[in-house]
């Protein structure tokens, strides 16, 4: 049991790593991935059940339900109202109320719809959902969300699967700075240090899938991310230094031995 | 009749229930959500929700994501 939780909604969660489950190999490499991680809500899509293929094996089979809290999130919706369908529609699924919120307003970048976005939010919370909107990295919005009901922020780093890391670190440590529910740096983290630099910045947690499930050792890199995390708490709770435009000495001035003779008259005098 | 489900057109030789269509489909209903004519059906009522002929089906579950 962790002394430093993160609470979402009421909800207390161990892990500051919340992991997704696409792009991975396979499900038990995702499985592996997950306990390495130590994650303890991980996000899923809501999507048609292929009806041609029924060979593959449910995603839910490979995350056990009493260990990991599963945040159904809207990807792939562009309008309001297909986000909200699609909310909806995974709460049916029956697990929980939660939804990680997303309205794209762009194919390439997959950056957020941020007006449609502030709608789904507003009628989402009215139903009752606790609603964690993927949004830009933009205090604006931030704030609005919160306002609109929001449980968490979650700004992201970069654009989605991008591996470009924190991309403007200012805003996110404004974002912190002025939410009162938790922020979390989801999308654009590609390597232990993107998420050691969000925690520092004062991120709650960080949300990430394509860093860990295209890794060349996806494992492996879920265990860098879990111990980036935790580092990059600690060092921001332990109050790090000023950054200082030139040096300032780490021993001490005084107790310095005097200037030396020149080497030559130390070797004539034993001579 | 003809119905469609996940936009794929179904026969069907008569009416039946939300839950007699997954049985025949071999879906777990508790692993799915179900849309009917777009209204979401809950999983309580699926045994006495009748589909007709036209009707339009959704059946979604999870799958992974970021």
């Amino acid at each position: 049991m962790t002394s430093d939780p993160l609470v979402i909604a009421g909800r207390t969660f161990q892990s500051r790593l919340i992991v997704g489950t696409g792009k991975y190999p396979s499900h038990p490499v995702m499985a592996d991935a997950h306990r390495a991680a130590g994650a303890d809500m991980v996000t899923v899509a809501v999507r048609r059940v292929n009806l041609h293929d029924r060979s593959a094996e449910s995603l839910l089979h490979y995350i056990d339900p009493d260990r990991i809290f599963i945040l159904p999130n809207t990807a792939g919706c562009y309008t309001a109202d297909e986000a909200i369908r699609a909310a909806r529609l995974g709460r049916e699924v029956g697990l929980s109320n939660w939804v990680k919120l997303e309205v794209i307003g762009d194919e390439r970048t997959l950056y957020p719809d941020n007006v449609a976005l502030l709608e789904a939010t507003r009628v989402l919370v009215a139903e009752g959902f606790v609603v964690l909107p993927y949004t830009n990295d933009d205090p604006v919005i931030c704030r609005k969300l919160e306002e609109a009901g929001a449980a968490a922020v979650m700004p992201l780093g970069a654009p989605i699967g991008s591996g470009l890391g924190i991309q403007n670190q200012n805003n996110i440590r404004i974002i912190r700075e002025q939410a009162r529910v938790p922020v979390i740096v989801d999308a654009g983290v590609g390597t232990a240090s993107d998420a050691a630099i969000a925690m520092e910045l004062g991120a709650d947690a960080v949300l990430m899938n394509t860093a860990i499930a295209l890794a060349q050792d996806p494992v492996a890199m879920a265990t860098a991310m879990r111990l980036a995390v935790e580092a990059g708490r600690l060092a921001y709770r332990a109050g790090r230094i000023a950054r200082r435009a030139y040096a300032s000495a780490s021993s001490p001035a005084e107790g310095l031995l005097s200037p030396a003779a020149p080497l030559d008259t130390v070797v004539r005098a034993g001579s | 009749m003809k119905i469609r489900v996940n936009g794929d057109p179904v026969e069907l030789p008569a009416e039946l229930s939300i839950l007699q269509l997954l049985e025949r489909l071999h879906i777990d209903p508790r692993l799915v959500a179900v849309e009917h004519n777009l209204s979401i059906i809950k999983r309580a009522r699926y045994d006495s929700t009748l589909i007709g002929d036209g009707d339009q089906i959704e059946i979604v579950n999870f799958v992974g994501g970021g």
